[in-house]
Protein backbone atom coordinates (compact mmCIF):
# COMPACT_ATOMS: atom_id res chain seq x y z
CA UNK A 1 0.00 0.00 0.00
CA UNK A 2 1.66 3.52 -1.43
CA UNK A 3 -0.35 5.36 1.17
CA UNK A 4 -2.07 5.15 4.61
CA UNK A 5 -5.13 6.74 5.46
CA UNK A 6 -3.67 9.70 7.17
CA UNK A 7 -0.95 10.15 4.65
CA UNK A 8 -1.45 12.99 1.92
CA UNK A 9 -2.25 11.16 -1.57
CA UNK A 10 1.58 11.74 -3.66
CA UNK A 11 0.60 11.72 -7.58
CA UNK A 12 3.70 10.73 -9.49
CA UNK A 13 4.55 12.26 -12.74
CA UNK A 14 3.30 10.50 -15.79
CA UNK A 15 5.67 7.72 -17.00
CA UNK A 16 6.73 8.61 -20.52
CA UNK A 17 8.17 5.82 -21.41
CA UNK A 18 4.91 3.56 -20.35
CA UNK A 19 3.04 5.86 -22.22
CA UNK A 20 4.83 5.59 -25.46
CA UNK A 21 5.08 2.13 -25.51
CA UNK A 22 0.80 1.56 -24.88
CA UNK A 23 0.69 4.38 -28.02
CA UNK A 24 2.86 2.08 -30.35
CA UNK A 25 0.90 -1.18 -29.23
CA UNK A 26 -2.25 0.79 -30.61
CA UNK A 27 -0.63 2.02 -33.25
CA UNK A 28 0.81 -1.77 -33.96
CA UNK A 29 -2.96 -2.83 -33.78
CA UNK A 30 -4.51 -0.14 -36.18
CA UNK A 31 -1.54 -1.08 -38.94
CA UNK A 32 -2.45 -5.03 -38.48
CA UNK A 33 -6.37 -4.18 -38.93
CA UNK A 34 -5.29 -2.08 -42.01
CA UNK A 35 -3.32 -5.22 -43.26
CA UNK A 36 -6.18 -7.08 -42.84
CA UNK A 37 -8.29 -4.64 -45.17
CA UNK A 38 -5.76 -4.76 -47.38
CA UNK A 39 -5.49 -8.08 -47.81
CA UNK A 40 -9.64 -8.79 -47.35
CA UNK A 41 -9.65 -5.92 -50.58
CA UNK A 42 -7.20 -7.18 -52.92
CA UNK A 43 -6.78 -11.14 -52.48
CA UNK A 44 -9.54 -13.76 -53.87
CA UNK A 45 -10.82 -15.88 -51.01
CA UNK A 46 -8.98 -19.50 -50.22
CA UNK A 47 -7.12 -21.14 -48.21
CA UNK A 48 -4.53 -18.77 -48.37
CA UNK A 49 -5.86 -15.53 -47.34
CA UNK A 50 -7.85 -17.68 -44.59
CA UNK A 51 -4.72 -18.65 -43.14
CA UNK A 52 -3.26 -15.08 -43.32
CA UNK A 53 -6.50 -13.77 -41.51
CA UNK A 54 -6.02 -16.30 -38.68
CA UNK A 55 -2.42 -15.23 -38.38
CA UNK A 56 -2.69 -11.97 -38.26
CA UNK A 57 -5.68 -11.86 -35.41
CA UNK A 58 -3.46 -14.16 -33.48
CA UNK A 59 -0.49 -11.58 -33.58
CA UNK A 60 -3.78 -8.95 -32.05
CA UNK A 61 -4.19 -11.07 -29.77
CA UNK A 62 -0.92 -11.40 -28.77
CA UNK A 63 -0.50 -8.19 -28.11
CA UNK A 64 -3.61 -7.40 -26.71
CA UNK A 65 -3.13 -10.04 -23.99
CA UNK A 66 0.86 -9.11 -23.41
CA UNK A 67 1.04 -5.59 -23.67
CA UNK A 68 -2.86 -4.54 -22.52
CA UNK A 69 -3.61 -7.22 -20.20
CA UNK A 70 0.17 -6.92 -18.87
CA UNK A 71 0.29 -10.53 -18.76
CA UNK A 72 3.89 -10.56 -20.23
CA UNK A 73 4.80 -9.01 -17.05
CA UNK A 74 2.93 -11.48 -14.57
CA UNK A 75 5.01 -14.57 -13.21
CA UNK A 76 5.58 -17.47 -15.50
CA UNK A 77 3.00 -19.80 -13.75
CA UNK A 78 -0.08 -17.55 -14.33
CA UNK A 79 1.05 -17.16 -17.67
CA UNK A 80 0.83 -20.53 -18.35
CA UNK A 81 -2.40 -21.82 -16.11
CA UNK A 82 -3.90 -19.20 -18.49
CA UNK A 83 -2.46 -19.96 -21.66
CA UNK A 84 -2.75 -24.21 -21.34
CA UNK A 85 -6.61 -24.31 -20.53
CA UNK A 86 -6.54 -22.50 -24.56
CA UNK A 87 -5.55 -25.66 -25.60
CA UNK A 88 -9.19 -27.47 -25.18
CA UNK A 89 -10.35 -24.47 -27.74
CA UNK A 90 -7.71 -26.00 -30.26
CA UNK A 91 -9.21 -29.70 -29.69
CA UNK A 92 -12.97 -28.29 -30.09
CA UNK A 93 -12.05 -26.36 -32.39
CA UNK A 94 -10.71 -29.15 -34.67
CA UNK A 95 -13.57 -31.76 -33.49
CA UNK A 96 -16.36 -29.30 -34.21
CA UNK A 97 -14.88 -28.47 -37.77
CA UNK A 98 -14.60 -32.40 -38.66
CA UNK A 99 -18.09 -32.53 -37.78
CA UNK A 100 -19.51 -30.17 -39.61
CA UNK A 101 -17.58 -31.51 -42.81
CA UNK A 102 -19.09 -34.81 -42.15
CA UNK A 103 -22.71 -33.27 -41.55
CA UNK A 104 -21.79 -31.85 -45.20
CA UNK A 105 -21.07 -34.90 -46.67
CA UNK A 106 -24.46 -36.55 -45.49
CA UNK A 107 -26.53 -33.58 -46.47
CA UNK A 108 -25.22 -32.80 -49.67
CA UNK B 1 15.34 -34.23 10.81
CA UNK B 2 17.00 -32.94 13.95
CA UNK B 3 20.41 -34.06 13.09
CA UNK B 4 20.13 -30.95 10.33
CA UNK B 5 18.69 -28.30 12.85
CA UNK B 6 21.52 -25.84 13.83
CA UNK B 7 21.80 -23.41 16.33
CA UNK B 8 21.39 -20.63 13.60
CA UNK B 9 18.06 -19.82 13.22
CA UNK B 10 17.01 -19.98 9.90
CA UNK B 11 13.45 -19.48 7.80
CA UNK B 12 11.80 -22.91 7.68
CA UNK B 13 12.05 -23.54 4.18
CA UNK B 14 8.50 -23.97 3.26
CA UNK B 15 6.49 -24.97 0.45
CA UNK B 16 5.57 -21.84 -2.29
CA UNK B 17 2.16 -22.55 -2.20
CA UNK B 18 2.12 -23.62 1.53
CA UNK B 19 -0.21 -20.45 2.50
CA UNK B 20 0.98 -17.02 3.46
CA UNK B 21 2.61 -15.69 0.33
CA UNK B 22 1.47 -15.08 -3.35
CA UNK B 23 3.14 -17.22 -5.44
CA UNK B 24 1.27 -16.00 -8.39
CA UNK B 25 1.82 -12.26 -7.44
CA UNK B 26 -1.55 -11.08 -8.28
CA UNK B 27 -4.61 -10.08 -5.48
CA UNK B 28 -7.31 -12.52 -5.09
CA UNK B 29 -9.31 -10.51 -7.19
CA UNK B 30 -7.03 -10.09 -10.30
CA UNK B 31 -6.59 -13.86 -10.38
CA UNK B 32 -10.12 -14.37 -10.26
CA UNK B 33 -10.68 -12.01 -13.07
CA UNK B 34 -7.88 -13.89 -15.11
CA UNK B 35 -9.77 -17.50 -14.75
CA UNK B 36 -13.73 -15.92 -15.11
CA UNK B 37 -11.68 -14.07 -18.31
CA UNK B 38 -10.35 -17.67 -19.29
CA UNK B 39 -13.82 -19.18 -18.57
CA UNK B 40 -15.33 -16.97 -20.82
CA UNK B 41 -13.10 -17.41 -23.46
CA UNK B 42 -14.49 -20.81 -23.56
CA UNK B 43 -17.53 -19.86 -23.91
CA UNK B 44 -16.75 -17.52 -26.81
CA UNK B 45 -14.98 -19.74 -28.48
CA UNK B 46 -17.67 -22.34 -28.23
CA UNK B 47 -20.07 -19.95 -29.95
CA UNK B 48 -17.34 -19.06 -32.94
CA UNK B 49 -16.27 -22.87 -33.28
CA UNK B 50 -20.14 -23.17 -33.69
CA UNK B 51 -20.11 -20.78 -36.25
CA UNK B 52 -17.34 -22.55 -38.24
CA UNK B 53 -18.90 -26.02 -37.78
CA UNK B 54 -22.12 -24.78 -39.23
CA UNK B 55 -20.33 -23.00 -41.90
CA UNK B 56 -18.94 -26.10 -43.07
CA UNK B 57 -22.05 -28.04 -42.72
CA UNK B 58 -23.58 -25.83 -45.62
CA UNK B 59 -21.95 -25.26 -48.91
CA UNK B 60 -19.60 -22.58 -49.83
CA UNK B 61 -20.25 -19.95 -52.81
CA UNK B 62 -18.11 -20.91 -55.73
CA UNK B 63 -17.48 -18.48 -58.37
CA UNK B 64 -15.94 -15.06 -59.31
CA UNK B 65 -17.00 -13.03 -56.09
CA UNK B 66 -18.52 -10.03 -58.27
CA UNK B 67 -21.44 -12.36 -59.57
CA UNK B 68 -22.23 -13.15 -56.28
CA UNK B 69 -25.99 -13.38 -55.24
CA UNK B 70 -27.76 -13.90 -52.19
CA UNK B 71 -29.23 -17.42 -52.25
CA UNK B 72 -30.35 -19.14 -48.87
CA UNK B 73 -31.49 -22.10 -50.04
CA UNK B 74 -27.80 -22.59 -52.11
CA UNK B 75 -25.09 -21.27 -50.43
CA UNK B 76 -23.32 -19.86 -47.40
CA UNK B 77 -23.10 -15.64 -47.87
CA UNK B 78 -19.67 -14.18 -48.53
CA UNK B 79 -20.17 -11.75 -45.52
CA UNK B 80 -18.20 -8.51 -46.97
CA UNK B 81 -21.46 -8.85 -49.73
CA UNK B 82 -23.50 -8.84 -46.53
CA UNK B 83 -22.15 -5.88 -44.31
CA UNK B 84 -21.45 -3.40 -47.02
CA UNK B 85 -23.99 -0.45 -45.79
CA UNK B 86 -22.29 2.63 -43.56
CA UNK B 87 -24.81 5.10 -41.56
CA UNK B 88 -26.02 8.23 -44.40
CA UNK B 89 -24.29 6.37 -47.56
CA UNK B 90 -27.39 5.04 -48.66
CA UNK B 91 -26.92 2.82 -51.52
CA UNK B 92 -23.03 2.93 -51.55
CA UNK B 93 -21.22 -0.25 -51.41
CA UNK B 94 -18.59 -0.29 -48.79
CA UNK B 95 -17.89 -3.82 -47.55
CA UNK B 96 -16.17 -3.88 -44.07
CA UNK B 97 -16.05 -0.04 -43.50
CA UNK B 98 -18.29 0.22 -41.02
CA UNK B 99 -17.30 -2.55 -39.18
CA UNK B 100 -13.85 -1.56 -39.70
CA UNK B 101 -14.86 1.94 -37.82
CA UNK B 102 -16.31 -0.31 -34.85
CA UNK B 103 -12.80 -2.33 -34.79
CA UNK B 104 -11.16 1.09 -34.42
CA UNK B 105 -13.42 2.81 -31.70
CA UNK B 106 -13.27 -0.54 -29.78
CA UNK B 107 -9.16 -0.31 -29.84
CA UNK B 108 -8.89 3.04 -29.09
CA UNK B 109 -11.28 2.58 -26.42
CA UNK B 110 -8.93 -0.11 -24.77
CA UNK B 111 -6.14 1.94 -25.65
CA UNK B 112 -7.67 4.61 -23.44
CA UNK B 113 -8.47 2.25 -20.61
CA UNK B 114 -4.56 0.91 -20.31
CA UNK B 115 -4.36 4.83 -19.78
CA UNK B 116 -6.55 4.80 -16.94
CA UNK B 117 -5.12 2.08 -15.03
CA UNK B 118 -1.41 3.79 -15.86
CA UNK B 119 -2.75 6.44 -14.15
CA UNK B 120 -4.25 4.78 -11.61
CA UNK B 121 -0.44 3.47 -10.46
CA UNK B 122 0.48 6.95 -9.59
CA UNK B 123 -2.77 7.54 -7.97
CA UNK B 124 -3.54 10.51 -10.58
CA UNK B 125 -7.47 10.93 -9.62
CA UNK B 126 -7.93 13.71 -12.36
CA UNK B 127 -6.35 11.30 -15.31
CA UNK B 128 -8.14 8.50 -14.62
CA UNK B 129 -11.49 10.24 -14.30
CA UNK B 130 -10.76 11.91 -17.66
CA UNK B 131 -9.72 8.34 -19.37
CA UNK B 132 -12.05 6.52 -17.88
CA UNK B 133 -14.95 8.78 -19.54
CA UNK B 134 -13.15 8.15 -22.64
CA UNK B 135 -13.34 4.55 -22.28
CA UNK B 136 -17.41 4.89 -21.40
CA UNK B 137 -18.05 7.28 -24.32
CA UNK B 138 -16.17 4.32 -26.78
CA UNK B 139 -18.20 1.93 -25.44
CA UNK B 140 -21.58 3.50 -25.80
CA UNK B 141 -20.30 4.69 -29.57
CA UNK B 142 -19.43 0.73 -30.23
CA UNK B 143 -22.66 -0.17 -28.93
CA UNK B 144 -24.64 2.55 -30.75
CA UNK B 145 -22.88 1.77 -34.00
CA UNK B 146 -24.37 -2.28 -33.49
CA UNK B 147 -27.55 -0.84 -32.70
CA UNK B 148 -27.57 0.24 -36.16
CA UNK B 149 -25.78 -2.77 -37.91
CA UNK B 150 -28.48 -4.92 -36.02
CA UNK B 151 -31.44 -2.42 -37.53
CA UNK B 152 -29.72 -2.32 -40.97
CA UNK B 153 -29.72 -6.71 -40.89
CA UNK B 154 -32.72 -7.09 -39.45
CA UNK B 155 -34.44 -4.91 -42.12
CA UNK B 156 -32.40 -5.82 -45.04
CA UNK B 157 -31.80 -4.25 -48.47
CA UNK B 158 -33.93 -3.69 -51.36
CA UNK B 159 -34.23 -7.41 -53.10
CA UNK B 160 -35.26 -10.72 -50.97
CA UNK B 161 -35.96 -13.70 -52.02
CA UNK B 162 -39.49 -14.77 -52.31
CA UNK B 163 -41.37 -16.43 -49.59
CA UNK B 164 -44.19 -19.39 -50.47
CA UNK B 165 -47.23 -16.83 -50.25
CA UNK B 166 -45.23 -15.06 -53.03
CA UNK B 167 -44.17 -12.18 -51.28
CA UNK B 168 -40.08 -10.51 -51.00
CA UNK B 169 -38.97 -11.74 -47.82
CA UNK B 170 -36.29 -8.84 -46.53
CA UNK B 171 -34.14 -8.36 -43.86
CA UNK B 172 -33.24 -11.43 -41.25
CA UNK B 173 -35.21 -13.09 -38.50
CA UNK B 174 -34.36 -16.32 -36.27
CA UNK B 175 -36.36 -18.22 -38.40
CA UNK B 176 -35.34 -17.31 -42.36
CA UNK B 177 -33.12 -14.37 -43.47
CA UNK B 178 -32.35 -13.00 -47.39
CA UNK B 179 -29.08 -13.44 -46.90
CA UNK B 180 -27.74 -17.48 -46.69
CA UNK B 181 -29.67 -20.68 -44.86
CA UNK B 182 -31.06 -19.25 -41.25
CA UNK B 183 -28.28 -20.35 -38.88
CA UNK B 184 -26.00 -17.58 -40.75
CA UNK B 185 -28.64 -14.90 -38.88
CA UNK B 186 -28.83 -16.93 -36.08
CA UNK B 187 -25.43 -17.02 -35.42
CA UNK B 188 -25.16 -13.42 -36.22
CA UNK B 189 -27.59 -12.43 -33.56
CA UNK B 190 -26.02 -14.94 -31.09
CA UNK B 191 -22.60 -13.92 -31.37
CA UNK B 192 -22.26 -10.16 -32.13
CA UNK B 193 -25.54 -10.34 -29.54
CA UNK B 194 -23.40 -12.09 -26.93
CA UNK B 195 -20.81 -9.84 -27.58
CA UNK B 196 -22.58 -6.82 -27.10
CA UNK B 197 -24.26 -7.60 -24.04
CA UNK B 198 -20.54 -8.22 -22.70
CA UNK B 199 -19.65 -4.81 -23.73
CA UNK B 200 -23.14 -3.16 -22.25
CA UNK B 201 -22.12 -4.92 -18.92
CA UNK B 202 -18.58 -3.10 -19.71
CA UNK B 203 -20.12 -0.04 -19.97
CA UNK B 204 -22.44 -0.64 -16.71
CA UNK B 205 -19.22 -1.51 -14.46
CA UNK B 206 -17.12 1.05 -15.97
CA UNK B 207 -19.57 3.71 -15.04
CA UNK B 208 -19.32 2.43 -11.49
CA UNK B 209 -16.05 2.53 -11.50
CA UNK B 210 -16.04 5.81 -12.50
CA UNK B 211 -17.98 6.80 -9.98
CA UNK B 212 -15.95 5.40 -7.38
CA UNK B 213 -13.12 7.30 -8.50
CA UNK B 214 -15.02 10.67 -8.70
CA UNK B 215 -15.99 10.16 -4.80
CA UNK B 216 -12.48 9.32 -4.28
CA UNK B 217 -13.02 6.15 -2.64
CA UNK B 218 -9.78 4.35 -4.03
CA UNK B 219 -7.87 7.46 -2.91
CA UNK B 220 -9.06 6.58 0.46
CA UNK B 221 -8.60 3.05 -0.35
CA UNK B 222 -4.78 3.64 -1.16
CA UNK B 223 -4.86 1.94 -4.52
CA UNK B 224 -6.49 1.84 -7.81
CA UNK B 225 -6.60 -1.60 -8.56
CA UNK B 226 -10.42 -1.92 -9.35
CA UNK B 227 -9.50 0.02 -12.38
CA UNK B 228 -7.23 -2.60 -13.38
CA UNK B 229 -9.62 -5.34 -12.44
CA UNK B 230 -12.47 -4.08 -14.68
CA UNK B 231 -9.59 -2.76 -17.68
CA UNK B 232 -9.30 -6.67 -17.63
CA UNK B 233 -12.32 -7.37 -18.73
CA UNK B 234 -13.02 -4.61 -20.93
CA UNK B 235 -9.12 -5.94 -22.65
CA UNK B 236 -11.01 -9.00 -23.03
CA UNK B 237 -14.01 -7.93 -24.69
CA UNK B 238 -11.81 -6.06 -26.83
CA UNK B 239 -10.09 -9.57 -27.50
CA UNK B 240 -13.53 -11.26 -28.27
CA UNK B 241 -13.82 -8.32 -30.62
CA UNK B 242 -10.85 -9.08 -32.78
CA UNK B 243 -11.42 -12.93 -32.99
CA UNK B 244 -15.48 -12.06 -34.21
CA UNK B 245 -14.30 -9.69 -36.95
CA UNK B 246 -12.06 -12.23 -38.31
CA UNK B 247 -14.25 -15.29 -37.98
CA UNK B 248 -17.44 -13.27 -38.89
CA UNK B 249 -17.09 -10.46 -40.78
CA UNK B 250 -13.51 -11.20 -42.62
CA UNK B 251 -13.27 -14.87 -43.59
Amino acid sequence: MASEETKPIVVAPPDKNKIKKIWYTALFLGVITGIEFVFAFTMAAGPLRTAIFIGLTLVKAFYIVSEFMHLKYEVKVLIWSILVPTIFIVWLLLALLIEGEAIFMVRY
Amino acid sequence: MSATESSVISTPKRSLWAGGISPLKVTYGKLMMWFFLVSDAFTFSALLITYGMIRYSYPAYEGSPADFVFAPDKWWPIPEKVFEAVPFLHGVSAPLIFVGIMTFILIMSSVTMVLAVEAGHRMDRAAVEKWMLWTILGGIAFLSCQAWEWSHFIHGTHEGPMVAEGTTFFGANLTQNQYGPPPFADLFFFITGFHGTHVLSGVILNIVIFFNVVVGLYDKRGHYEMVEKVGLYWHFVDLVWVFVFTFYYLI
